[in-house]
Parts: C-alpha cells; sequence; structure tokens
C-alpha cells in the first residue's frame, strides 16, 4: 500500500536501502550490499566497543566510567546466576553480549539525527531491531546455543524436558507434544517480541510527527488545537520508548538465562 | 463488500486486541504492586517473574499488532 504524496508514510523509515554505492556486489548469486541496516549494527558494536574499553580499566577506585561498566556487568551477571545458578557463569559473555548490543541498537534507533535533514537529506536513524530478520537470528543465536548446551550435558535425557515430573502416564503423549511445541515457538516469541515492540513504537512516533507537522502548516488555529498536543504526547511517547527499550532488551536477556537454565539443570 | 474496505476493517478490529493487552500489562504490574506494598522485602526477588509476566502479556498484544499490519501490508 503506497502512501500518495502528502500523506504520513511511517513505514518509509524502515526502508533498508544499500549505501556507499554498494546496491550491485554480490557473491554467489546474493546481494551483499553494505545497508543502512548494516551501518546502524555496526555503529551499535562500535558505541558497545568503546563503553567496555573505556570502562575496562580495572583501577581499585573504579571513575565514574568504569563503574558505569562493572553495574551493567554486574547486572547481567547477577540475573544469570540467579536464573542459572553457579554454573551459569560461563554464559555470562553470552546474555551480556545479547543485552548490550540489543539495548545499545534500541537506542540509537531513537537518535533523532532527523533534525540535521536541511544539511544532509534524508538523515534518520535506522532501528536495526525493528527487522524480523535481524532479531530472528539474534533469537535463533540464543536458541541454538539452549539445544547445543542441552544436547551435549543431556544426550537424549534432554527429552526429558518435554515431560514434567509427576505427569500421568496416560497424560505423557499429550504432555510431550504440547510441550515440545512451547519450546519450539521459543525463538519465534522471542524474535518477535522485540521487533514489534520496535516497530510499534517507531510507527506511533513517526504519526505524531505527521500530526505536528500537518497541524502547523494548515495555520495558527490547527497549529494550536492538534500540533500541540501531539507534540507534548510525542515527549512523553518518547520517554516510555527509553523505557521500552531497556525493557526490551532486559527481557530478551532474561528469558535467553531462562531457557539456558532448562537446557543446563533440565527440570 | 469491497476488499480493500475489508481489510482496513479487519485491521481496526484486530487493534482491539492492543487494547486488551494494555489491561493484560496493567494487572501485571498493578497485581505486583499490590502485593509489593503488603510485603516489600519480598518484592526484589520477584522482578524477574513480574518482567516474565510482563513479557507474555506483552506477546500476545502485539500478535493483534503484527495481525493488523500483515492485514494492511501484506494481505
Amino acid at each position: 500500500m503506497a502512501a500518495e504524496p502528502g500523506k504520513i508514510d511511517p513505514m518509509h523509515q524502515f526502508m533498508v536501502e544499500p549505501l556507499f554505492g554498494t546496491g550491485g556486489l554480490q557473491v554467489g548469486g546474493y546481494n551483499i550490499a553494505f545497508t543502512n541496516s548494516a551501518l546502524w549494527m555496526v555503529l551499535s558494536l562500535f558505541v558497545l566497543w568503546v563503553f567496555m574499553l573505556g570502562g575496562m580499566k580495572r583501577q581499585l577506585v573504579p571513575g565514574r566510567w568504569q563503574a558505569a561498566a562493572e553495574s551493567v556487568v554486574g547486572f547481567v551477571n547477577s540475573m544469570v546466576s540467579t536464573s542459572i545458578g553457579p554454573e551459569g557463569r560461563r554464559f555470562v559473555p553470552l546474555v551480556f553480549t545479547l543485552f548490550m548490543f540489543i539495548i545499545i541498537a534500541n537506542l540509537m534507533g531513537m537518535v533523532p539525527i532527523g533534525i540535521l535533514t536541511p544539511v544532509w537529506h534524508g538523515a534518520h536513524a535506522f532501528t536495526a531491531t525493528s527487522h524480523f530478520t535481524v532479531t530472528g537470528v539474534l533469537a535463533v543465536l540464543s536458541f541454538a546455543t539452549v539445544l547445543i548446551v542441552g544436547f551435549s550435558r543431556h544426550g537424549f535425557h534432554f527429552f526429558s524436558l518435554f515431560v514434567p515430573h509427576g505427569t500421568p502416564v496416560i497424560m505423557i503423549p499429550l504432555m510431550f507434544v504440547i510441550e515440545l511445541f512451547s519450546f519450539l515457538v521459543r525463538p519465534f516469541s522471542l524474535a518477535l517480541r522485540l521487533f514489534v515492540a520496535m516497530t510499534a513504537g517507531h510507527i506511533l512516533l513517526k504519526v505524531l510527527g505527521g500530526f505536528v507537522i500537518k497541524g502547523i502548516s494548515a495555520g495558527v488555529g490547527y497549529g494550536l488545537l492538534v500540533s500541540l498536543p501531539s507534540f507534548v504526547l510525542m515527549i512523553g511517547i518518547s520517554a516510555l520508548e527509553l523505557l521500552v527499550c531497556a525493557i526490551q532488551a532486559y527481557v530478551f536477556a532474561l528469558l535467553t538465562s531462562l531457557y539456558l537454565n532448562d537446557a543446563v539443570n533440565l527440570h | 463488500m469491497d476488499a480493500e474496505a475489508a481489510k482496513l476493517i479487519g485491521a481496526g478490529l484486530a487493534a482491539i486486541g492492543v487494547g486488551l493487552a494494555a489491561l493484560g500489562v496493567g494487572n501485571v504490574f498493578g497485581s505486583f504492586l499490590e502485593s509489593a506494598l503488603r510485603n516489600p522485602a519480598a518484592a526484589d526477588g520477584q522482578q524477574g517473574r513480574l518482567f516474565i509476566g510482563f513479557a507474555a502479556a506483552e506477546l500476545l498484544g502485539l500478535l493483534a499488532f503484527v495481525v493488523a499490519m500483515i492485514l494492511l501490508f501484506v494481505a
């Protein structure tokens, strides 16, 4: 459904476009263009790298930066060890990487570089986590780790995960199927939650932004009646979106560590 | 009815589900706060479960949003 000219097109911000003239790059028949999505993921990794490099100082009395890095690491560490137990320490790097990449990619998508449009046409922040391909790969990463850890630790005994303790014998086939399905939808629910939460928030912001612009261009009366309340609402929604960015990253990391707990300890 | 009109009406109806998820999310946090004020000492230990409940309630509402988006842009 293409937007007619002059209409608000809130989906345009999710367009993946090749950058720096790499649109035609092909390897084995597949297009490997360096897109704006890839650019923002690389930027997120760069921000994470700078954050950690500046934080890992090993000073006895930590400065502000080191204290910030230490508190994030401590937060993930305590989350993993309360859900998995002492054996969970091995998974802290994985969960920490997922958590930090998601939260930074989410927050980078909120950076309002669109105000640079007069000097840099078409400038807008791109939320890499608002695409199912990206969040799907992250979810597959966490799900594959669960499968590998589960099967390498317990072998085929891992299937006992699908039959809870104390299930009556008659119910075992039914319970097995239900538990298997609830296990298999986990990567989809992980990926879908993150992608939709990011997409919905950004669509809402762009729709409100369209109200502000159209109200102002319709005259002073409409500007006061429509644009001003919309703008105030936009500020509130932006604050809410910052909260959602953090909560979604937290939920992703928390669910990953809970699923890893299943794989490490069974029930 | 025109197929395009039916899609738009369907997407609008799917938006009801998002509102119902709001009830669910509000219920999760409301119940947590209610019991956390009765026993504040036990509240911190339940934060993980709070967010799992929030995630489950929210996901079901987001599915309604996905249905609306599929009707508008894919179907």
